[in-house]
Parts: C-alpha cells; structure tokens; sequence
C-alpha cells in the first residue's frame, strides 16, 4: 500500500499527559503503574491509573461525562493535537476528515455508579445519560463533537485489538473515497467489569506485570487516550506502512497456542507493506504478561520472523490499556523511530527459557526504520501494524 | 463508485422472522403483525456453545445463516463486519448487579461474551473464518457505518463481505435509558461480482445531509426508527420488491448514505 503519513499524533496514559512524558519515562525506564487502590478489585493487583480526570468539559460536551470522556478530553489537549485537527479541517473540510476510535468497555464506569444508586423500585437515576456514557459510540460522538467533525465515523470495539484495527477502517475509508485525511484512537479507562472480569478469568497480576518473565502472572489493567491524525499527502516523517488483520477461530478468550492467526495478521502486514520479515527492527509486542498469551505470540513471532529481531512489550509502563492498547503502542512505536531507542520489556527479571524471540533487557539505541506493533483480543482477534520512517 | 451485488439477505425481527417471511410482508403480500417469537439457537454452533448463547449471539447467527442460506458461497472465505450499538446489553445488566453485591464478583462466561465483538468471534469459531473482521458501532447509524466498512473491504481487502447489524431490548432498568426498542437482526451478503442468484446492485455513497427514507407502513416505521438495525428496512423493502431505486440513511457524523439499488 501507499504509505499513509502519520502527520500529528498524541498520548496519555498513566505515565503522563503528552509524548513528551511518555519520551522521558521511556528514556529514564520509569513505570506508571502502581498498586490499586484497596476496594477497587476483588484482589491486590497494580493498575495504571491517570491520576487528574478533574478536567472541565464545556456546557455543550457536559452531557457526555464520565470518565471515558474526560480522559478523551484529556489525549486531546496535548501535543497540539486540537490544532493540527483544526488545519486539517480547513484544509479538506469538515466532512472529508473521517473519525475511527476504539474502545472495549466505553463510559460503563459510569453505568456501574448508576446502578449502585439505583432508587427502591430499582430504577437507575436521573442523572444517567446511557446514549452518551454507556454507548459504545459515546466516545466518537464526544470527540467528533469536540473536534467539529462531520465526516464518516465510527467505534470499532474489538477487545485489546480495537484501537489497531481503526488504521485498517480508516485506510479503507480513505481508499473508497469517503474521506480525504483521517482521525485515528482509542480510548478506554479503568472501571470494575474489566478488574473484576480479568480477576474472574485468573488474568489480573497478582503484583506488576512482568511481561515475557519467567514468573509472569497476569496483566497491569491501565487507561489510555492516544490519537493520530493520518493524510494521504507526500511528506517526510513517520506513515503506516501496513496492517494485518486475522481470526484465531479457535477460542474466546484463550490465543491458539500456535500462533497460526497472529502469524497470518503479521504476514498481511508485511505484505501490504511490501516488506520482507528481514526489514523489521524491532517488534512491539502485545505482550500483556499472561502466561498463555506472551508464548503464543512468541511462537508466532519466532516462526514469522526468527528469533533475532529485537522485541518487548511496554506494558511494563503503561499496564494493559485494553482497548486503547493498539493505540498507545502505536505511539510508542512512532517514538522509538523518532527517538531512535528501543525500550526495554520493563519490570521483566528473567526471560521466560521457554521464550525464543530476543526480549530486550535494556534499552537500545538505535536507528530503527520499521516497526511492527501487535495486538490481540478476546473473540481470536488479531490485528499488526506495520510503522516506518523515512 | 464501486458497485456490490446483494448475494443474499437475512432478516429477524419481531413479526419479520426470517427473510422469507420478511420478503413477503415487505413485497405487502402478508400484512405486517408483530409479535414475540423466541429467536431459534445457532444451527453452525457446537451442541455446547449453542445452549449458553446469548440473545444477541443467537440474533447474529439467525441472520447471518439466513443470508448464507441458498448460495454455494463459503462462509470460512468471507470478510465479516458486525454492526451493533448497543451489543449485550443484558450481559451489561448482570455484571453491573453483580458488582453491587456485597461481595461483587464478575462471571467470566459473562465476562469474555461483554465484548462487542463476541457474535463475531462465534462466528469465525464456528464457521472457521479467519479472515478480516470488524465489529463497531455508530449508535442508530451502526447498520449505515457497517455498509461503509463493507464497502471498503471489498475494495481494499478483495474480499466478499457478510454484515450482520443486531441490537437487542435491554433489560429493566437500562430500558428506558437505552432507548432501543424490539430485538432486530439484519444481514446482507456482499459481493464484489455479480454471481447467479445475486438479488440486486448497490452503490453506496455519502452525500450532504437529506431526509432518510421511512417506511410506509405505520408499525415498521415504528420498528425502524426504534430498534438500530432495522433503519436497514426501507433497502430490504427494495430487495423484496425486486425494484430499483435510492434510500437515504441517516450516516454518522451528520452526512447521509445514500444508497442506488439497481436491478437485473
């Protein structure tokens, strides 16, 4: 495919507001996540939390609130990104600036309050605004809104894979014609169902996640906003080179231990990238820090592209983001080529001997060109980003 | 523009159950009367899987195996997009009860079917899919944001495409709050070629802001506006009646879809 330039892009995460925080905590190997606070999961664990939500919303995006959306909020007023939208919106116009956002669980923190101040009969209270909260469309709706866009739109929720897979859907878009430049994300924040639904399937860290180690026991859940604004326009800097989407077909919330649907996305990848398995750099990894699926994208990995490739995951500093996962490592990736260092797979003592991919120890200094970023999700699906730099 | 072909069309809704007797009520030949029919299990899930599906599961299935139903096109070969705006909304009611017990606890059958894309990851397991799949939502606008993406994976992925759009009534106390009305499900089998059998041609664009089509039938006017995957009737009343002609939908982000249907 013809490279799709990545002109203007922010993140925010527990590690801070902005890439500039997230360039300092990577250099200096300083993680966000930190204990939870006690009550707020069904057992000690770590969590990357964004400590300030206290952020104002204007009269009119009032309706929207909740913590979704003020951490929206938050992503989109750093690095300028407001700005950069605002130029291309007067340079395609309101309505040829598509909008693709993911997310896995939305406003349902706020649905979780509602229903803990339900009245005698049972009845949610008023101030509960499902369309614009619990709606899995809200956090679009919100951004849309705050960002005076009119043109195509729409929430992919695929799990940990969603806010890949929004590359995909805005490549698309752009190739039908339907728009001329393209806002990209995600967005998703820390809530009870996904504490207390990854503790119920034995997937929650019983301390920090160590991804790729040798004693690795589960995720760090954490909450991410990341945007990017994406324009088919010659120019210099970073573009996504390719993605790959596939299916396991193989289990809900288990990866197929052999790698068979994280190698067919990784290969998409490189094939539309028009790339050979020798011209990646380094590998992001999806990385969550589960037994199960840190060696079966291992085994993918090491099948697809051999075992010297430089690789980590870098939940290490932000925690599991879920469905802003695919974003915020997205942003990572175009970091470590900018800045020309791999990071590390933080928090990791031992590399699991069961393991063959090259897990970074260290950071690395290094020119890097090309990166492919993985993630994965409940339901099998699997989705690789191919970023490069020229 | 691109032009699809409509392969096949799958319909489940309340007194529409089923394309075949959907077609009938839509070409007027039976009068339209809605009532409760339990949405049949999944034909394509393993015994197992099939007796813990959930509504939405099952709604998503019905039609998806409705639209297959007739065509030698094999479902392990196609793209899929599910739209839906709302997903599992009685999954949302039982994990937000169960956090406000004493002691909270989250199922984790529950858990892992709250994804929005569970009806999409049954599917690949169950027909061995594993190609691309997206599954989204754009509130009422979902079924006209899937006919988007559709669109684009076939342009780009080179793949014929199953969309499947399904909302179902939310339980008390999110009825109400979630304003969808009747549990509905809709499919379309697109394909890049004309193939015997297809139903129709179709060409989808976005267009300035215009009126979106209704029906003209009082009570599925009311289906269309309330349930989000219905807004997908005034097109299946023209694949019913074979005739060509234009409907409006109403797109996310303020444009319309407007979509050219043309005939053989």
């Amino acid at each position: 495919m013809k490279p799709l330039r990545v002109s203007h892009y922010t993140l925010t995460t527990a590690v801070g507001a902005g890439i500039g925080a997230h360039a300092a905590a990577l250099q200096s190997q300083t993680t966000g996540l930190r204990p939870c606070p006690a009550g707020h999961a069904p057992s000690p664990t770590w969590t990357g939390q964004v400590d300030d939500l206290s952020i104002p919303l204007t009269a009119e995006l009032a309706p929207f609130d909740c913590r979704n959306n003020r951490l929206a909020e938050l992503g989109l007023q750093q690095d300028g990104f407001i700005v950069a939208v605002e130029r291309a919106r007067a340079q395609y116009g309101a309505d040829r600036v598509g909008l693709f956002l993911g997310t896995s669980t939305s406003g349902i923190q706020q649905t979780e309050a509602a229903y803990a101040a339900r009245d005698a009969s049972g009845a949610l209270p008023s101030w509960f605004d499902f369309d614009r909260t619990q709606n899995l469309y809200s956090c679009a709706a919100f951004v849309g809104l705050r960002l005076r866009l009119e043109g195509i739109s729409h929430v992919t929720s695929t799990a940990c894979a969603s806010s890949a897979k929004v590359f995909a859907s805005a490549y698309r878009a752009l190739q039908a014609g339907l728009c001329d430049a393209a806002v990209v994300g995600g967005v998703d924040s820390l809530c009870r169902t996904t504490l207390y639904g990854f503790a119920s399937l034995q997937l929650l860290s019983s301390g920090i996640c160590r991804p790729g180690d040798a004693r690795r026991d589960g995720i760090s859940i954490g909450e991410a906003a990341g945007f990017a604004l994406l324009e088919t326009t010659p120019g210099a800097g970073v573009a996504l080179l390719g993605y790959g989407e596939s299916g396991d077909a193989h289990h809900m919330s288990t990866p197929d231990p052999s790698g068979r649907g994280a190698i067919a996305a990784m290969a998409a990848a490189l094939e539309r990238a028009g790339l050979q398995p020798a011209d990646i750099d380094y590998v992001n990894l999806h990385g969550t820090g589960t037994p199960a699926n840190d060696l079966a994208e291992d085994t993918a990995v090491a099948t697809l592209l051999g075992t010297q490739v430089p690789c980590s995951s870098t939940k290490g500093w932000t925690g599991h983001t879920l469905g802003a996962a695919g974003i915020v490592e997205a942003a990572i990736s175009l970091l470590a080529m900018q800045g020309g260092v791999l990071p590390r797979s933080l928090n990791t003592r031992v590399v699991d001997p069961a393991l063959r991919c090259a897990v970074l120890m260290d950071n690395r200094a290094a020119a890097v060109r090309t990166v492919l970023s993985n993630s994965f999700g409940f339901g099998g699906t699997n989705c690789s980003l191919i970023f490069g730099m020229r | 523009m691109t032009t699809l072909f409509v392969a096949g069309v799958g319909c489940w809704a309340p007194g529409l159950e089923g394309w075949a007797t959907a077609r009938a009520v839509l070409r007027g030949q039976t009068p339209y009367a809605s009532r409760a029919v339990a949405v049949p299990a999944p034909e394509r899930l393993p015994a197992n899987e099939r007796r813990r599906a959930t509504i939405s599961v099952r709604l998503a299935f019905r039609v998806a195996e409705d639209a297959l139903a007739g065509t030698d096109l094999a479902a392990d070969a196609l793209a899929t997009v599910f739209a839906s705006s709302d997903g599992d909304t009685p999954i949302v009611d039982r994990v937000c009860r169960a956090l406000c017990d004493r002691l909270p606890s989250v199922s984790p059958t529950d858990f892992h079917n709250s994804v929005h894309n569970a009806a999409a990851g049954y599917w690949s397991i169950a027909t061995g899919a594993r190609g691309p799949s997206v599954s989204l939502s754009s509130g009422d606008s979902s079924f006209a944001s899937g006919l988007l993406e559709a669109m684009g994976i076939a342009i780009v992925e080179d793949r014929d495409c199953l969309l499947v759009a399904f909302d179902v009534s939310p339980p008390p106390p999110l009825r109400g709050p979630c304003r969808i009305g009747e549990p509905a499900a809709v499919s379309l089998l697109l394909t890049q070629r004309r193939r015997p059998g297809s139903l129709a041609s179709l060409r989808i664009s976005m267009v300035s802001p215009e009126l979106e089509t209704p029906m003209r039938d009082a009570a599925l006017e009311t289906l269309r506006r309330t349930t989000p995957p219905a807004r997908a009737l005034p097109l299946l009343a023209m694949l019913a009646c074979e005739a060509a002609g234009s409907v409006r939908l109403q797109g996310a982000g303020g444009r319309t879809v407007a979509l050219e249907i043309g005939t053989f």
